[in-house]
């Protein structure tokens, strides 16, 4: 199984203080990583996700906790002292949950810390990671987990800093390069393509296989103009196509009947995550006669391909997958790849930043900037109070400097005592973050 | 003034107005188009009927003739059904084929007619008349039938070039053709009926192996055939649109090159 490159284990920051700070990791499994029988195992429900989050936080070795889960990943955002003790609870809990053997997700789980943690976050939010380059679901989907987390106390300061310059990154990203409209064009380009091949789609079929993002979005775009067509939707587990087919309002068969289906359906519309093909052509082709060789309109979008190219060369069936759609787009479109590189970019960017927000919160550089603050503050006081008294010496000048000095020391004294160390089982981020913003210390 | 040659140029003018729609997508180029056909076969009618006023006689009594009168059938059939099917491309097709068929005719020498009595009466004009508009409707078929190959290709190879955009949907072609070649062939066939009727009436028997007799028998069945796969078998799309086209083929050597290449007892008129 191939796993996205760079899992490397963190820098550790300077450990002069005591207790560190919590540390970023990720703990996730997408569709690149792990194929769809796994993933589908592996899913949390809403339902799910919230207990997660709840047993989760309890555990003293993560500090925050935030878990997104779709049908392409699932990702587990935590913050932890010890990142290794954070990741071999985090298996165990699935282990537990999921009941499947930790031998058999193993392999195909990723881990990240530190920046590139939040580089993975980042680009996952902006819909980098998806299958479909783009697809604008995703976000809205992250902002959920995000809600879930914060509902169930599970995000503290350094989740609650990430998953914000996580939206604006991703919102910067959509408005800035034009990764968004790819998504969006394909599923257009979908719809164009139905309307050359059947010109009315008013009444039109539709059979919905497997449950993806972009699919879905697929649907909705043809909903816009369809009436009084039937939608069926066959997902490998009942249930979720069950739920499916309700949003839809459509109906909800099982994987076994798509041959089936063919006959009353004109345009079928896949996304599953399986590796070999789930429609052939000795599927499609006795069909045809039964539906009297009305055309059968097939859209692949999944990576891998779900159905065989050669059902294209059956007579009045049509076949296009996610690249040819692209194809489609991109005859009057310039090329994608300098979008996604403009929005790499972006995101190098805002990891950079975040990096340095980050290191800001140790307690060292929280009070080095706060006694920058206070000596400026004092200093400039002082000059203004030595203006409307010139009689005094250089000497009293220098005993006031001194005098300054220590002020700011002893002012600093408690505070800094305790920003270095609050108190077991507690969360420095927190007052580091609590008194950057009280005096408001600015962003490096 | 000839003119003849300002129904040709009528035509001629439309033709290239629908090139003009086919590149540059304008509808004024579609209307104009439209307009100047109709120009062209206002002037044609009148023509015509002064024709038939002078002689008294249908003007299908050689190939120019026959072929001046086919345009004007072709022109009045795609007059009346262009507004009732919304294929504005088909203009491109239709409108050179008029522009060629009547400068064929131009072309070709008008022999004076030898009267002959038996090529006269009421069942001669409905035969012609009516077998000339069920040919126009079939070649009518056979311009969908090649713009369906044309998109049907698109959609298959993914190179959705030129014509992409400027062909309608597949559906709407495959209606169209389907359209057009059950109202062909019924006129087609009640064409055929009225010449076995009137032959009856001149020879004596409705059927005498004459070749034009055979190959329009034959045409007849290449229709009859993809009407009866599209009922039944629902045969549609790629096939019926390929049929649609050697159906064409067929009807064109039947009314050409049976003419040329064969012997016939309508030789004597459709020769010049």
């Amino acid at each position: 199984m191939h796993l996205p490159d760079g899992s490397p284990q963190p820098e550790k920051p300077s450990t002069e203080s005591t207790p560190e700070l919590p540390e970023l990791g990720i703990l996730g499994i997408n569709h690149i990583s792990a194929p769809v029988e796994l993933r589908e195992c592996l899913a949390f429900s809403d339902q799910e996700c919230r207990t997660a989050v709840q047993e989760l936080k309890k555990r003293p070795e993560i500090s925050e906790i935030l878990i997104i889960s779709t049908c392409n990943r699932v990702e587990m955002l935590f913050t932890a002292q010890d990142t290794n003790e954070a990741i071999k609870n985090l298996k165990a809990y699935i282990t537990e949950t999921k009941s499947v053997e930790e031998s058999r997700f193993e392999s195909s789980l990723y881990t990240y810390c530190g920046s590139m943690a939040v580089k993975h976050l980042f680009r996952v939010a902006s819909s980098l990671d998806s299958m479909v380059l783009g697809e604008p679901q995703i976000l809205g989907q992250v902002k959920a987990a995000y809600r879930n987390a914060v509902n169930n106390r599970g995000t503290g300061v350094i989740l609650n800093r990430l998953l914000h310059k996580a939206f604006s990154v991703a919102k910067r990203i959509r408005s800035e390069t034009g990764i968004g409209d790819r998504a969006v064009s394909i599923s257009y380009a979908a719809v164009e393509l139905a309307r050359k091949i059947f010109g009315r789609l008013e009444d039109k079929a539709i059979l919905l296989v497997g449950a993806g993002e972009m699919a879905e979005l697929a649907v909705e775009h043809l909903n816009r103009i369809r009436s009084t067509g039937a939608l069926y939707v066959a997902n490998r587990t009942f249930e979720v196509g069950v739920d499916l087919a309700r949003r839809f309002s459509g109906t909800a068969i099982s994987f076994g009947e798509i041959g089936n289906t063919f006959k009353s359906a004109d345009i079928i519309i896949s996304s599953t995550g399986a590796p070999e093909y789930v429609i052939t052509r000795d599927q499609v082709r006795p069909v045809m006669r039964q539906r009297k060789h009305r055309p059968l309109f097939f859209i692949d979008i999944a990576v891998p391909r779900d159905i065989d190219p050669a059902v294209n060369r059956i007579d009045n069936a049509y076949v296009y997958d996610i690249d040819d759609l692209q194809d489609v787009i991109e005859e009057n479109a310039e090329s994608r790849r300098s979008e996604s590189e403009k929005a790499e970019r972006i995101i190098e960017e805002a990891v950079l930043r975040f990096d340095q927000w980050y290191e800001s919160l140790d307690a060292v550089p929280t009070i080095k900037q706060l006694r920058g603050k206070l000596d400026a503050i004092l200093d400039s006081e002082l000059k203004k109070t030595l203006q409307s008294m010139d009689r005094l010496s250089s000497r009293d000048i220098q005993a006031l400097e001194r005098m300054n000095e220590a002020v700011v020391k002893k002012i600093l004294h408690d505070p800094a005592r305790f920003l270095k160390n609050p108190g077991s089982h507690r969360d420095k981020s927190l007052y580091i973050d609590l008194t950057r913003k009280i005096f408001n210390l600015e962003d490096e | 003034m000839n003119y003849n040659l300002v129904v040709i140029c009528c035509y001629l003018a439309a033709s290239g107005g629908y090139a003009g729609f086919l590149f540059l997508q304008r509808n004024i180029y579609n209307r104009g188009a439209y307009a100047l056909i109709l120009a062209g076969f206002i002037l044609h009618t009148i023509l015509l009927g002064l024709e038939y006023a002078n002689t008294g006689f249908l003007p299908v009594r050689n190939l120019h003739q026959n072929l001046w009168f086919i345009g004007w059938v072709l022109a009045g059939v795609f007059l009346a059904v262009r507004p009732r099917i919304r294929v504005n491309i088909l203009g491109v097709f239709a409108a050179p084929l008029i522009t060629l068929i009547t400068a064929a005719a131009f072309v070709t020498p008008n022999a004076p007619a030898q009267a002959q009595p038996e090529l006269a009466g009421f069942w001669l004009v409905i035969h012609v008349v009516v077998i000339f508009t069920g040919e126009a409707c079939l070649a009518l078929a056979c311009g969908t039938g090649i713009l369906y190959l044309i998109q049907e290709r698109n959609l298959k190879v993914k190179k959705h070039r030129f014509f992409f955009k400027r062909l309608p949907s597949l559906d709407l072609l495959d209606s169209a053709g389907y359209t057009f070649v059950a109202v062909g062939f019924t006129a087609l066939t009640a064409g055929l009926i009225t010449g076995f009727i009137y032959a009856h009436q001149v020879w004596g028997h409705f059927w005498s192996w004459d070749p034009k007799e055979v190959w329009s028998g034959i045409t007849w069945l290449i229709y009859a055939a993809l009407l009866h796969e599209r009922l039944v078998a629902g045969w549609r799309g790629r096939r019926a649109a390929v049929l649609a086209i050697i159906g064409f083929a067929a009807m064109l050597f039947t009314f050409l090159g049976v003419n040329f290449l064969l012997e016939g007892h309508h030789n004597a008129f459709t020769r010049w």
